[in-house]
């Protein structure tokens, strides 16, 4: 009699545990053995109830009479299970032995229920997780701003120059910016039979050569980079063989390469301009610019 | 030469020079205001006074600096005029070159420092005794820029090769990259389809650090970007000194080969800049160039017969691949492990706020080249570095 009343007092939206959305209408009363709103899972409508709840991963069988109805903090009953699933069900067997038997098989459902979820937390506390972390608007605007003020300060490109510069100073790339030693010393000894040099001239001379040296090299590099090495030292013999032939071929090749670089045809157009000017030198010049 | 340097770089940035000159003017200004009756905008209670006061003080400071910028424009140019040494360049006030000492930077004739060298895990690479071999892969969820960034990463980094992450654990990725004789071990994780950390895992023993990674620029998003070759870059490390420092260096340096082809002058850059690496990768040229008195220099000596004007060289850059930043958050002893690994070095912010001018922990005075040159301080920088704290 007292049960009708309280159901037919909380069916409708009187009760603060009832919680209705789209999908139904669910209960969020901790001692409800199947969380929805109904006459027979309802623990507060019913004197005669059982539930199993779980503390820190060890499950109590809880029961509650309406012989204790009149004391509220005795009206559950607690019975710990074992871990244990099968003497686990015997215990509940022993103990709802005279309880409506639909009572007792949504019981065991929960049981059944609530062991398979524990076993699938101990797996997945085993495995690895990525762990989530807070990124805080502040923090990162903050990094972003320091960031562009050490870009600033850092001058990447002046830097990257001025490192590249000092090895190309030391010696660090000597194959490939200079020629090879032979025709070096061969410029070295015919300025030395064609002019009496002094320190100074001699030092501002050989920096001269080390410059047009590079720029030669850059161009055949950048000419022939599809070609194998084989191909370039090829070339290299053939040229030798020509030099000591014909000057005048020999002229004619660096117009060729210089083509194809815009910044190169003034320069090289002014050096043939030096060289209409005067027979003696003309030779001179050549020779060292080979 | 050096002297210069020093002054004409920080000269460069106006900005620290307009806060140096402040000062200068606020110092200026105190003995005017005691003579009259001092007038502090900020004990006047009415807005639009105190506004209007505020206004008038801050253009007398203004025309204050201005005058003084002008006065000593005409010094110099009356010295030129003269003959005489124009008067020395005032030298701006940078975080850089107020910073104090750091106990941990590496000098060049430490002993202590090359033995710790030889015994290092990156010796072996280093040394040329083993090629470097890396590894590069994701985090379980890879999507957005991700892919295109590690395709632009294997093509910077040399003898790298990528395979995907799948369901694996970072730890058993380890192993399977022991077994395979890999050197590094590179993890770019994802966040929210944007690369936001990298990992960089030396093998077999680790250290591993851990890197917060952005501003990320890809290729295609440089204008006049530069396509780079298969030749094996040459590597620059800049401002590596402090022993932290000194070791990220050289973790970053065992993932490059150390035999460049400079044929291809392909350049890779790491640059550490107050705590901050940045990451550039350039194809460069070197060039003649005729400078105007040169030009004069050389009518004079075509007429008298004499050897060849003096040329200068450039070098010009060109853009070419990713363009990233990079901030170490941890260096781990040992390869991966976040429960109990134990580390070398955290990244704490507390530290960083309360000792403003000792920020920068990784860097230090001298260039770290240590690829075909030995150690030798850089005459350019002469900054030192912060304090460093480490977990030991």
């Amino acid at each position: 009699m007292s049960d009708d009343v309280i159901w037919h007092c909380i069916r409708h939206n009187h009760c603060s545990f009832m919680a209705k959305i789209t999908t139904g209408i669910f209960c969020r009363n901790p001692y409800n053995a199947t969380g929805i709103c109904n006459r027979s899972s309802c623990p507060l409508a019913n004197s005669r109830y059982a539930t199993i709840r779980d503390h820190d991963g060890i499950f109590y069988l809880y029961m509650k009479t309406a012989e204790r109805a009149h004391l509220p903090n005795k009206l559950w009953e607690r019975v710990k299970l074992p871990r244990n699933y099968e003497k686990a069900m015997e215990v509940i067997n022993k103990h709802l032995e005279f309880w409506p038997k639909l009572l007792v098989h949504k019981i065991k459902q929960r049981l059944t229920k609530m062991t398979q979820y524990r076993i699938r937390m101990r797996k997945l506390q085993l495995k690895v997780r990525e762990k989530v972390m807070t990124m805080p608007r502040k923090e990162t605007q903050r990094h972003l701003r320091r960031m562009d003020k050490a870009e600033k300060a850092a001058q990447l490109e002046k830097n990257i120059e001025s490192e590249l510069k000092e090895r190309l100073k030391k010696g660090v790339y000597g194959d490939i910016y200079n020629y090879p030693f032979k025709e070096f010393d061969t410029i070295l000894e015919m300025e030395k039979d064609d002019v009496a040099p002094t320190e100074e001239e001699e030092e501002e001379e050989v920096e001269y050569v080390e410059g047009d040296d590079e720029m030669d090299d850059m161009e055949d590099i950048e000419d022939f980079g599809g070609l194998p090495d084989d191909d370039e030292d090829d070339d290299n013999d053939g040229e030798t063989d020509e030099d000591d032939l014909l000057d005048e071929p020999v002229a004619k090749k660096p117009k060729g390469r210089g083509s194809d670089l815009r910044s190169n045809i003034g320069k090289k157009s002014k050096k043939l301009i030096t060289e209409v000017e005067r027979d003696d030198d003309m030779g001179i010049r050549r020779r060292t610019r080979m | 030469m050096a002297k210069e340097r020093k002054r004409r770089q920080p000269a460069d940035a106006p900005p620290p020079g307009d806060d140096d000159e402040g000062r200068d003017h606020r110092r200026e200004k105190k003995p005017r205001k005691e003579r009259p009756d001092p007038v502090l905008p900020s004990q006047i209670k009415n807005k639009d006074k105190r506004k209007e006061v505020h206004a008038k003080l801050k253009r007398e400071k203004k025309a204050q600096k201005r005058k003084l910028a002008r006065e000593r424009g005409q010094a110099a140019q009356r010295a030129v005029e003269l003959g005489e040494q124009p008067p020395e360049k005032l030298v701006p006030r940078t975080i850089e070159n107020t910073r104090e000492p750091d106990e941990t930077v590496c000098r060049p004739d430490d002993q202590e420092l090359f033995a710790g060298n030889d015994a290092d895990e990156f010796n072996a690479v280093l040394k040329q005794q083993t090629t470097p071999k890396v590894l590069i892969t994701t985090c379980r969820f890879n999507s957005g820029r991700g892919p295109a960034f590690i395709e632009e990463l294997m093509q910077v980094i040399p003898n790298s090769c990528y395979v995907k992450r799948g369901t694996y654990e970072l730890k058993k990725i380890v192993e399977y990259a022991n077994n395979r004789d890999f050197t590094s071990l590179v993890v770019v994780h994802t966040n929210r389809r944007e690369p936001d950390a990298l990992l960089i895992i030396n093998l077999p023993a680790g250290p591993t650090a851990h890197f917060k990674l952005s501003k990320l620029i890809l290729r295609k998003d440089i204008k006049n970007h530069g396509n780079p070759t298969s030749h094996k870059p040459e590597l620059v490390l800049n401002n590596f000194t402090t022993r932290l420092g000194h070791r990220v260096g050289r973790m970053i340096q065992s993932l490059f080969p150390q035999e460049p082809n400079f044929r291809g002058r392909r350049v890779v850059t790491f640059h550490n800049q107050r705590d901050y690496i940045f990451f550039r990768h350039h194809r460069y040229i070197f060039e003649m160039k005729e400078n105007k008195i040169a030009s004069k220099d050389k009518k004079a000596k075509t007429s008298e017969s004499k050897s060849q004007p003096e040329k200068q060289v450039i070098c010009r850059l060109q853009e070419c691949g990713p363009r990233f930043t990079l901030k170490l958050l941890t260096l781990q002893h040992g390869t991966f492990d976040t429960k109990n690994g134990e580390y070398e070095w955290v990244h704490k912010m507390y530290h960083q706020i309360c000792c403003h001018t000792k920020v920068v922990i990784i860097q230090l005075p001298w260039d770290y080249t240590s690829l075909f040159l030995p150690f030798s301080p850089s005459k350019n920088l002469s900054l030192l570095a912060p304090c460093s704290s480490r977990l030991l």
